[in-house]
């Protein structure tokens, strides 16, 4: 790796003075060159400048007093605790349980499920339905729409219509247990596959449920017959829902799947049970008591911000 | 391209003998895969062996190669190594760009897998640090390394093992994401037989590096040699610690990590922040060492401070992986040390991109006019912003507003897009004309329109995402004054439309200046007067 022609001496460094060995000096900066070079490269020898020295000394100085006050080095088993003696789980416990306390003032009351008391207090519904729109944005909106609309697949919670039933108290319970969900006092609700059904026979209901949307069914036809005998059961004699039994009006405007033609022949071949997540475990009862309350109200709102 | 006229005999059957070895590989890969990644990948290493056995082979009872190679440098690695580096900077800029706009527009999103938002990002990213940074580096280490040390490299062969063997695993780790394999570990994506070919890669890259290295004839190492040897080494050794994995089979895309929990979590970044260390900035500044001084004309500023900023960037890096990872399940005691290391960490830092800036006094006229050497000149600038600011992010209370936020992405591209890339385009455009045998790249006022797309490009981007960042930040942590959350997270998406759109604008803009660089690359190649005009001391006689 050494070349024998290199040596230490300065007298032989590119830049120095042959005779004395005195380095170049920079035109511009005035400083000494350093005599090293590299294919024209070359390097001054500027004084370490004491501003950095600053910049060290500050820079270590505050990790230092943060090793001294922080949990800092490992020893082994244990570490360095620190004098402020912190602890980022207690930290984050305390602060939560502070934020908690606050919230309490007002959030406690809802406990309660004293739905009707609670509706007449308005200094429980303001800060309850402000806090309540954030919940369900958070929590429902991905499924039930921002404004509660739904989509396919997931219901509308704004209409007057409802499969389960639309008191705050209610809801409360949908939204406790679920539906469908894996819970063990989850609501049950199915429609049935009428797969075993002959065709024209679906076809038929189909035609029937598809007329009934817009309240204009033959009351005689066969469609009417066979839906009679097997859906007034869950549906209503006249499709009108409203058993609270999880199945859904087929009168209203509102739809889960879908109430044309080929989307009620799917649901009638396949049959439908949607699932609502129980959600007992993941928000606390006043939480979903706020929420019950600011569901069944949706539908109020709506029809407010209509006007 | 690859040309074989450079190769000695024996070179010659080595060379054919390896792409021999690569087509079995491919061929081996496939049939123990069958089907599968792993099998598509099996079948591009064996096109890739069978495309060099017919390059090699047709060289091979050519005339033998004129003994007066030995008296120049071996440019045509580095010029094959700029190529590609500008094929992934549009290829990835360009799915950057997509992804970015999915994001204000995530509808647009087709409804095929491939083109998920999940399987492209890391087609942005890889495509960018490993195929786009990791080609720069490579090509200018090699332009770099034989200059300083006045030695031609030390043979022919490894530099187009190390960059073709490179870019085959750039080219698996993408088609991999893209085929819906990933080891799930942010920029290590790549599976298993991919990261144990990129470790031969870089062996040979390293023992390339040191041979060449031994045949200097300058008494002293230059400090670009230093970063570069430095890049190589880390780089080795994180890239074998995070992915040391056990595959599911050896016919399977898939490995379980022997990390698990938190140790995993600290593993992945201390691996992800030294891959910023010393992938995107210990290498570039050994870019920015040679490149800056040799434009200017000026000598490096301070011998003595970049000895300093040298051993403080290599030594307090390695520490300050868990700023990744405040307020996580880590222990209290990991974020300290990743907090404080990352505060002393600016002072080495500054000093560089101090000491880089400094450099210029006595060249400032040659900064107004010269465009090339303006790139040089912001990089440093942003390298200066974005270090301090990522010094600032690390300390815990500021990252609980910044973490999770955009604000990091900000953060990122302050680095890559001000910095990285600036830089890397700073040296082509003083390589390419010189290995073009010229005084100038083909068109003066493309570099021009470049600078000003990439500099707008680049404040766009990054002061709309600090603006997203903070923005974000704030809306996560407000309380209403009943103690209720002031906003739902929705909100805060929605919040983010308007800097959404100006990021995909602004990386727009950069993308254009790359396809202009591009452009006047390849011109400027085309239009070759020969070769480097510089000579390599010959101290052997030749062979
Ligand atoms: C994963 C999607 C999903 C989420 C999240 C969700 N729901 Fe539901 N929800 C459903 C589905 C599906 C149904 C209808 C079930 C069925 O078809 O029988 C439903 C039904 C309901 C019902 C019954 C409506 C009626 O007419 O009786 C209520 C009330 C309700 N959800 C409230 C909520 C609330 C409040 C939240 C937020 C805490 C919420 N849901 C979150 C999917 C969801
Ligand atoms: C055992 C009770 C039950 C019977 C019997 C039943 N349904 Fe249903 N039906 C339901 C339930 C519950 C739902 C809601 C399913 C869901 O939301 O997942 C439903 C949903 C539907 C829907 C979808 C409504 C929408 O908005 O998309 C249609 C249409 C429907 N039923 C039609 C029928 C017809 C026609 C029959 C008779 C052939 C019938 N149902 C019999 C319980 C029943």
């Amino acid at each position: 790796m050494t070349d024998p022609n290199v040596t230490t001496d300065p007298r032989d460094l590119a830049d120095a003075d042959a005779e004395t060995g005195e380095l170049e000096v920079d035109p511009v900066s005035g400083y000494e060159l350093t005599g090293h070079e590299w294919a024209g490269i070359t390097e001054l020898n500027t004084a370490f400048p004491n501003i950095v020295v600053w910049a060290l000394i500050i820079t270590h100085a505050y990790a230092v007093i943060a090793w001294i006050l922080l949990p800092a080095w490992p020893l082994g088993d244990d570490y360095t605790r620190g004098l402020l003696g912190l602890d980022q789980g207690e930290m984050a416990i305390e602060r939560y349980e502070a934020l908690s306390a606050d919230r309490s003032r007002w959030l406690a009351s809802f406990e309660t499920g004293d739905f009707d008391a609670i509706q007449k207090d308005a200094a429980l519904m303001i800060p309850g339905m402000a806090a309540a729109h954030r919940l369900f944005q958070d929590n429902c909106a991905a499924c039930h729409g921002p404004d509660g609309g739904g989509g396919p697949g997931f219901p509308a919670l704004n209409g007057d219509t409802w499969l389960w039933g639309g008191h705050p108290e209610t809801v409360a319970e949908t939204v406790r247990v679920g539906i469908n969900a894996a819970n063990d006092d989850t609501r049950f609700g199915q429609m049935p596959a009428f797969d075993w059904l002959e065709r024209d026979e679906r076809d038929a209901l189909a035609d029937y449920v598809v007329a009934l949307h817009d309240g204009a069914e033959d009351a005689q036809g066969a469609g009417a017959q066979l839906f009679a005998e097997n859906c007034s059961s869950c549906h209503g004699d006249r499709g009108e829902g409203g058993l609270m039994n999880g199945a859904p009006s087929l009168r209203d405007k509102s739809v889960i799947y879908g109430q044309d033609r080929a989307t009620v022949l799917r649901t009638l071949r396949h049959g439908r049970q949607g699932v609502m997540p129980a959600w007992s475990d993941r928000l606390s009862e006043a939480e979903i008591n706020l929420l019950a309350l600011y569901v069944a109200t949706l539908g109020e709102r709506e029809a407010e911000q209509a006007q | 391209m690859i040309a074989a006229g450079a190769l000695g005999m024996t070179e010659r059957k080595v060379a054919f003998a390896l792409s021999f070895a690569l087509a079995v590989l491919g061929l081996v890969m496939a049939a123990a895969a069958g089907q599968g990644v792993m099998a598509v990948h099996g079948a591009m290493a064996m096109l890739l062996g069978i495309f060099l056995i017919f390059r090699t082979g047709g060289a091979l009872y050519d005339d033998g190669p004129a003994d007066e190679r030995f008296e120049r440098y071996y440019d045509a690695p580095t010029r094959f190594g700029i190529a590609m580096t500008l094929v992934w900077a549009i290829v990835a800029m360009a799915v950057g760009v997509w992804v970015a706009a999915l994001l204000y527009w995530p509808e647009g999103t087709p409804a095929v897998p491939w083109t998920s938002f999940g399987r492209l990002r890391p087609v942005h990213t890889t495509g960018i640090i490993f195929g786009f940074g990791g080609n720069a580096l490579i090509a200018t280490s090699f332009h770099v390394l034989q200059r300083t040390a006045r030695a031609r490299l030390a043979e022919h062969v490894s530099p187009w093992f190390v960059l073709i063997g490179y870019n085959l695993f750039c080219l698996w780790a993408v088609s991999g994401y893209v085929l819906g394999s990933t080891q799930s570990k942010e920029y290590a994506e790549a599976e298993w037989y991919a990261d144990l070919w990129l470790v031969i890669v870089w062996v040979v890259y390293f023992v390339l590096y040191m041979r060449t290295l031994a045949r200097r004839h300058e008494p002293h190492i230059y400090v670009a040699n230093w970063y570069y040897l430095a890049f190589i080494l880390v780089v080795a050794m994180l890239h074998i610690v995070n992915n040391i994995a056990l595959p599911v089979g050896w016919g399977v895309a898939e490995s379980f990590p022997v990390w698990a929990g938190v140790q995993d979590a600290m593993v992945q970044w201390w691996y992800g922040h030294n891959a910023v260390a010393f992938f995107l900035t210990a290498g570039f500044l050994a870019m920015l060492y040679y490149f800056l001084p040799v434009r200017s004309g000026r000598p490096i500023w301070s011998y003595r401070l970049s000895i300093v900023s040298f051993w403080g960037i290599v030594f307090f890096y390695v520490w300050v992986g868990s700023h990744h990872l405040h307020y996580t399940a880590l222990p209290y005691w990991a974020q300290t040390l990743g907090m404080t290391f990352s505060v002393m960490l600016l002072v080495p830092s500054w000093a560089a991109a101090g000491n880089a800036i400094a450099t210029l006094n006595g060249a400032w006229h040659k900064v107004r006019d010269d465009a090339t050497l303006r790139f040089m000149f912001v990089a440093a600038v942003f390298y200066g912003l974005s270090t301090f600011e990522g010094s600032f992010l690390a300390i815990r209370p500021v990252n609980s507003l910044s973490h999770y936020t955009d604000w990091t992405v900000g953060h990122v591209h302050s680095g890559t897009l001000g910095w990285v890339a600036m830089i890397v385009f700073g040296a082509i455009y003083t390589v390419v004309p010189q290995l073009s045998g010229r005084d100038a790249m083909v068109s003066l006022r493309a570099i021009e329109w470049h600078f000003w797309l990439a500099v707008g490009g680049t404040l766009v981007y990054t002061v709309s995402m600090w603006n997203a960042g903070i923005v974000q930040g704030l809306m996560w942590r407000a309380y209403d004054e009943n103690g209720a959350l002031s906003y739902s997270f929705i909100e805060s998406v929605q919040a983010m439309a308007p800097y959404y759109l100006a990021r995909t604008v602004g990386g727009g803009m950069f993308l254009m200046g790359a396809v202009i660089c591009a452009w006047n690359c390849r011109a400027t190649m085309r239009a070759a007067r020969g070769e480097a005009p510089d000579r390599p001391i010959v101290a052997q006689p030749a062979e």
